[in-house]
């Protein structure tokens, strides 16, 4: 009986990556997906957070690809390493903080590492030449390849015939000319591809897959480092990062307020943690203070976040402050008035 | 055949499935392990992630602040 090849898949939760995999399927090849999980990745946190957003369905989107595949998935938190990749990018960010070439080529190496622990006989990813403006041009395949150290173990099943001959395919363990040649921009031909396969539902074509390409987001982390001066962050940034309204009133603190009951719940769990001022004398949001704060600047958050309650328009809110280790105490303050609270505060 | 815990509380997915998943592979067949979760998405996320590596949910609670879900690790 002739061997049969294994190959390990990047699954990201998107179209490409559920097609590549497939496509290894077809061909007989035994594939095995890894996820591998950074901490920005978009997987329903903001959902699974904010109460309005209950009601959607919360899927994992690499489970869900695993699962329509019929393979096994081997999700790899990354969040540690991750942080020099984000911080140190050799070959720079994106259009927002996404550092995507050193993203690809770190992952790839990872799934380097993990072929050889595993005895797998290469890797495929869903890569698509022209695809991408940074991590997916024709000029930077082969410096994932290269710098991976992955070599001619790396197959692109989607665009394969637009790339030089890799090792699964001179050595005959996959049929070439059953591999693609997309490029470019143009989803269509994915589209026609997952149709073909009886992919439905799946994940937003060119959907973002993670928080870094997000704008408000990137300003978020940007602030972030600035404040601290310093480019470190650790997970609980990270994920007080994506919810709250984040207002920054001084260089040296800030204050994330709870829109909704969803995130104030979800914030309570970081109130042993952070500073943090709650409302009560009236209805009002959970705020965590991020930064060294003294008296007065707490004062001044008091009113803020009276700004935010239902007492808004009254003479006075009474709210609770509680400091890490310390026993809380209730303040009484009138709310900032609508335009005291300055747009250029809002991060 | 011995029953394990784990606390993922306040972890948001994938991190329940990660740990989950870490836990699982140092455990033997027909073992169980115990996960008490605070973010709803576990309800989708580790039956989803059970199904696809063979293993069974064998009880899902639902309670004010969290929810515990068992399951019975079967390695294919
Ligand atoms: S979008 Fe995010 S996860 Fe995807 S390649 Fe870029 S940096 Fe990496």
């Amino acid at each position: 009986m002739s061997k049969q090849y294994k190959a390990a898949a990047l699954i990201s939760g998107g179209l490409d990556s559920l097609l590549a995999a497939k496509v290894m399927l077809e061909q007989g090849i035994h594939v095995e997906g890894i996820n591998f999980f950074t901490g920005f990745c978009v997987e329903g946190h903001t959902a699974a957070i904010r109460k309005k957003h209950q009601d959607k369905p919360k899927r994992n989107n690499a489970l869900w690809s695993a699962e329509q595949l019929g393979i096994k998935l081997h999700i790899v938190d990354i969040v540690e390493e991750y942080k020099d990749v984000l911080i140190n990018p050799k070959h720079g960010y994106g259009a927002n903080m996404n550092p995507c070439l050193d993203c690809k080529i770190f992952m790839v190496k990872k799934a380097k590492q993990w072929i050889e622990e595993n005895d797998f006989d290469f890797i495929i990813t869903g890569e698509v030449m022209g695809q991408r403006p940074m991590s997916q041009r024709k000029e930077v395949m082969p410096v994932v390849v290269n710098e991976s150290g992955a070599g001619d173990l790396l197959l692109r099943p989607l665009c394969a015939k637009n790339l030089p001959k890799t090792k699964p395919e001179i050595e005959g363990w996959v049929d070439r000319e059953k591999l693609l040649a997309f490029h470019g921009r143009n989803r269509k031909p994915q589209m026609a591809l997952a149709k073909e396969f009886g992919f439905e539902d799946y994940a937003a074509p060119a959907g973002g897959c993670c928080f870094l390409t997000d704008e408000n987001y990137a300003t978020k982390l940007v602030d972030l480092w600035q404040a601290r001066s310093s480019r470190d962050y650790e997970m609980d940034d990270i994920m007080l990062l994506k919810i709250g309204r984040h207002l920054r009133p001084k260089p040296y603190f800030k204050l994330i307020i709870g829109r909704e009951e969803g995130e104030n719940k979800f914030m309570q769990g970081y109130t042993k943690l952070y500073t943090n001022i709650k409302t009560v004398s009236h209805g009002g949001p959970l705020c965590l203070i991020d930064g060294p704060v003294d008296k007065a600047d707490l004062e001044f958050a008091a009113q803020m976040v009276a700004r935010y309650s239902q007492g808004k328009n009254e003479a006075a809110v009474t709210l609770s402050i509680s400091r890490v280790g310390e026993e809380p105490y209730e303040i009484t303050v009138q709310p900032l008035s609508a335009d005291a609270i300055k747009q250029e505060w809002h991060v | 055949m011995s029953e394990h815990t784990l606390d993922t509380s306040r972890l948001l997915c994938p991190m329940p499935v990660i740990r989950t998943q870490n836990k699982v592979n140092e455990l033997s067949d027909g073992d169980t392990l115990v996960i008490t979760c605070t973010d709803p998405g576990v309800l989708n996320d580790i039956p989803a992630w059970c199904r696809i590596n063979g293993h069974e949910v064998i009880g899902t609670e639902k309670n004010a602040d969290d929810i515990i879900i068992t399951v019975l690790v079967k390695h294919l």
